[in-house]
Formats: structure tokens, C-alpha cells, sequence
């Protein structure tokens, strides 16, 4: 019998119509090769402000390169981002150069990482993690830098009385929240979080969940979020892309994706979860 | 044109790793005014439930287009982009179940206000607006500002119809919403209901017990498992 591997049906969705803003973020044809390994092929990521799109699919999927190529963190061998933001308005920000894109990088982007150490420096003090966005910026006033430090790590509702405590001396909850101080700290319009509850305690895994989910109300905040884990895209995501080997596989909203998944691979997905 | 317009409309599942499809309703056609309310019928499993879903694209119906008269335009809910129907969700398209779906540390308050701020209001107000509407459902006051995921089932359910039906629709999507409930909150859903249909909002609805909204109903469709459709005015 002949499988039938992919059953993407023939479903044609119109183009946006009601929304009249322009996404956000719009990422065309990224592929990129580590040697004989294509970890992202063709991948095509769009986001409109105020949206948090999650990205889902197991490990070595391709997702984690796919937010390091929006975070400009590494080039990819082909394909093009543009951000809908004045300074960079319809330039392929692959094509800038490297201290262009440093700076369209710390104004513009925030990120968090699953991994704390790959985000703050575990001996300065939290505070300081979070002042330093503002010092690259220029910023040199002690108090100012202190204040917005604080300001930043109120809103993300880290204990204040612990401000000047190193992360390295923190728990894996709260370092995630001072990754995510400093993330927001020069208000960035796109945040990526890579698997940012992954390895947490699962009531801590809630706490950093609602914080979030708060912070992205309040601020209008297009968020691309990448996770394993289905709850927490649930609970987080308007949108989800599937990938697998390097493609997505399958795109649609939350609900859809979850409760009528039309992808061989994502109803594997989906049925796997406890 | 109507409100909605629905045609040919059909949903099938496919199932991958059973490599078959299976059926579930086909070729569905009907029309619903502004201020109507339809009830679905039909027995158990003929697809009642998956048309509610289909109609909000919790589903992708395999077939046919249901053409709605969205405050911007006409819109066909099977074929529109996701972002038009997220926004639908926000400021138009409502859906009620009997579930609440709680977040750890989120008060009730918080939650039943969340789809005003999600449609643009600010907190306070929202909050305020909250109280109203948690108060007409009779939700106790002492636990306006608890975490719902500790409640009982018939204080979720309060809750759950507060949030659901605070933020104005124009279409609303009724899944089952009478079913186990109390008798004074069924009737607070009932009073709350009326006067939505008042206002003018469209109602599509399956209800286990439907004599707790008969007098709501102008139409009713009812699915049988031939997937034929029988439509008849309920006067």
C-alpha cells in the first residue's frame, strides 16, 4: 500500500484582508547548512505586531536555528528578513553590515534563552545585566541606568531586593526573569523566546507562563516563541508553524493546529502529548 | 446578504495513521440574520459540535465557504487568512463551551476581563466591567480576586460564561453551555442570552437540553447521520 506521508490538503487560504497592518517581521526562503547537515530549508516566517506566533517540533527540527537567524545571530546561506520598522524599512537585513546589524540587533530585538549563561553574565550583578543594553545605547547617567534597570526588572516582576544579587547565586526562575528584564529593557518590537520555561519547576514553568503572558497584553509585543512543549505553546501563541527536518510542515492558529491537525507528522505530535 | 452564509459546507477528517477519512457532515447550506438564534439538532455524534468548530476554524471545513458580514467586509470563515480570523475572535466571532480553561495565579477577575483588554479596553475598566459580569452570573464576591483553578466545577462554569460572554460579538457560537449547570445560573444565561439577541447578536447553538432556550430560537437545522438537512422556522 502506498503511504500517503503528507495529507496538506489542497485548502487554499485567502490573503489577509481584515488586517491592514504589514507584518512585522517577514523572513523569506531561509536555508542554512552546518557541512552536510541542512538544519533549515526554505522556511518562510511571518509575524504581525502584537501576535505571538509559536514555533514547534522535536529536537534537531531546525526551530532553534530558525530564531537564531531572526535574532541575527548567524547569516543564513540564503533568503531575506526584513522588520516593518522606520530605520530598516524594507532592507534585507542580512545584506547590512555586521555593525549595521549589531545595531538594528540590540535596538529592536529582544531575546531569552533556554539556556541562562548564553544570555547574562553570571558574575555581574542583575542589575547590571539589565543597565547594559542601556550602556551600549549610550546611556551613562548612574541613576538613570539604575532606574530603567529597575523599572525593567519590576515589570518582570523579579524581587527588586535582589536586584544587585549575581544570576549565577539565583534560581533558574528567576534568572529567566532577568534574562527577560534585560530583553525588554530598551522596549524591543520583536521578542523571541527559545523554550524559555524548558528545565523550570512546573509551578515556577506557570509563574514565568503568566508573566509573560501578561507582559505581552500590556505591551502589543509581537513575540516569536520556540518550544517542544504544547502547553506552553497553548497557553502562549496565537499562531503555530510546525517544522520537521528543517521544513515547516504545517502552519495555522493554536486551536486548529492542536485540534485539527492536517499534517501526517503533527497529528503524531499532538497525539503524543500526555 | 445576511450575516452569514453558509454553503456546501462539509468536514471530513483525515486520520494519517489509520489512512482513512471519516465523515463527519456534508453539504450544510443555511443563512442567518443579525439578532437570529438557530439551534442545532440532531442525536448524538452527527457533527453537531464539529459544525460550531468549523464556523470559528477550530476546524478547516474540507469544503464549501461560509460567507460572513464582518463589520470591514464580507469574509468566508473557511478560506480566510488565520490573522483575519484571530482578529474575528477578538472583536466579532464568539464561542461558549461549559469549560473553563484556568491559569495558575490568573483571578477570575483578571479572566473574565482579558477578552475586553485583548479588544483595546483599558484594565480598569475592564476590571470593572468584570465585577458586573461575575456578579450577574452570582459568583460569589469573596472570590472575585482567587485563582479559579482551585473552585469547584459549578464556580468554573460561572466564571467561564462571565468571560465568555463579557466582550461584545456579533456572532455568537454555542457549544453545550446549559449543560449541568445550576438552575439559578441557567437562568442567568438564559436572561443574558435574551438580551444579546436583543442587542442583535446572532446565535448558532447546541444545546442538550434546548426547552432551557426554546423561546429564544427563531430556526433550527438538524443534522442527521445521511447528512441530510432538514430547515424549518420555529414560529
Amino acid at each position: 500500500m502506498m503511504a500517503i506521508s503528507n495529507h496538506q490538503s489542497n485548502h487554499r487560504f485567502d490573503a489577509p484582508r481584515l488586517v491592514n497592518a504589514s507584518p512585522l517581521v517577514q523572513a523569506v526562503g531561509l536555508s542554512k547548512r552546518y557541512g552536510a547537515i541542512e538544519a533549515v530549508t526554505g522556511v518562510n516566517v511571518e509575524a504581525y505586531p502584537g501576535e505571538v506566533l509559536g514555533i514547534v517540533g522535536e529536537s534537531g527540527s531546525g526551530k532553534s536555528t530558525v530564531l537564531r537567524l531572526l535574532n541575527l545571530e548567524e547569516m543564513p546561506d540564503s533568503g531575506t528578513y526584513t522588520l516593518d520598522i522606520p530605520s530598516v524599512l524594507g532592507e534585507d537585513l542580512y545584506q547590512l553590515d555586521r555593525f549595521a546589524r549589531r545595531e538594528v540587533q540590540i535596538l529592536n530585538i529582544g531575546v531569552v534563552y533556554q539556556n541562562p549563561h548564553l544570555g547574562l553574565r553570571m558574575r555581574f550583578t542583575s542589575s547590571g545585566n539589565v543597565a547594559e543594553r542601556l550602556l551600549i545605547t549610550g546611556e551613562r547617567t548612574f541613576a538613570t541606568l539604575r532606574q530603567a534597570a529597575r523599572d525593567s526588572l519590576a515589570i518582570s516582576e523579579f524581587p527588586l531586593n535582589r536586584m544587585d544579587d549575581p544570576p549565577r547565586v539565583l534560581s533558574g526562575g528567576m534568572q529567566q526573569r532577568v534574562q527577560l528584564a534585560k530583553a525588554l529593557a530598551l522596549k524591543p518590537a520583536l521578542l523571541l523566546l527559545d523554550e524559555p520555561t524548558t528545565g523550570l519547576d512546573v509551578s515556577v514553568q506557570a509563574l514565568v507562563l503568566d508573566t509573560l503572558k501578561r507582559l505581552q497584553r500590556e505591551r502589543r509585543m509581537t513575540i516569536i516563541l520556540v518550544s517542544h512543549d504544547l502547553g506552553v505553546i497553548r497557553t502562549l501563541a496565537d499562531r503555530v508553524m510546525v517544522m520537521r527536518h528543517g521544513r515547516v510542515v504545517e502552519q495555522g492558529l493554536t486551536d486548529q493546529i492542536l485540534e485539527d491537525p492536517q499534517d501526517a507528522y503533527t497529528q503524531q505530535l499532538v497525539h503524543a502529548k500526555l | 446578504m445576511p450575516l452569514l452564509q453558509v454553503e456546501s459546507l462539509t468536514k471530513r477528517f483525515y486520520i494519517d495513521h489509520l489512512q482513512r477519512e471519516i465523515d463527519v457532515f456534508a453539504d450544510l447550506t443555511f443563512t442567518l440574520e443579525a439578532g437570529q438564534f438557530m439551534l442545532i439538532g440532531g442525536a448524538n455524534g452527527v457533527g453537531k459540535s464539529s459544525l460550531l468548530r468549523c464556523l470559528f476554524r477550530t476546524y478547516i471545513p474540507t469544503s464549501g465557504t461560509a460567507l460572513f458580514a464582518a463589520r470591514q467586509g464580507n469574509i468566508d470563515l473557511a478560506h480566510a487568512a488565520d490573522v483575519d480570523i484571530a482578529l474575528l475572535r477578538r472583536e466579532e466571532l464568539g464561542f461558549v463551551t461549559q469549560f473553563l480553561r484556568p491559569r495558575p495565579r490568573v483571578s477570575a477577575l483578571e479572566l473574565v476581563a482579558e477578552p475586553l483588554v485583548d479588544g483595546g479596553m483599558a484594565w480598569e475598566e475592564a476590571i470593572e466591567q468584570a465585577r458586573e459580569t461575575l456578579d450577574s452570573f452570582g459568583l460569589k464576591q469573596p472570590l472575585w480576586s482567587a485563582y479559579p483553578t482551585t473552585f469547584s466545577g459549578g464556580e468554573q462554569q460561572k466564571v467561564n460564561l462571565a468571560r465568555a460572554l463579557i466582550a461584545p460579538r456579533r456572532l455568537l457560537l454555542l457549544d453545550e453551555p446549559t449543560a449541568s449547570l445550576d438552575s439559578a445560573t441557567r437562568q442567568s444565561l438564559q436572561a443574558r442570552l435574551a438580551e444579546l439577541k436583543a442587542q442583535g447578536v446572532a446565535m448558532i447553538g447546541v444545546f442538550h437540553h434546548p426547552e432551557d432556550i426554546l423561546h429564544l430560537v427563531d430556526s433550527e437545522i438538524r443534522l442527521t447521520t445521511t447528512s441530510e438537512v432538514i430547515e424549518h422556522v420555529v414560529d
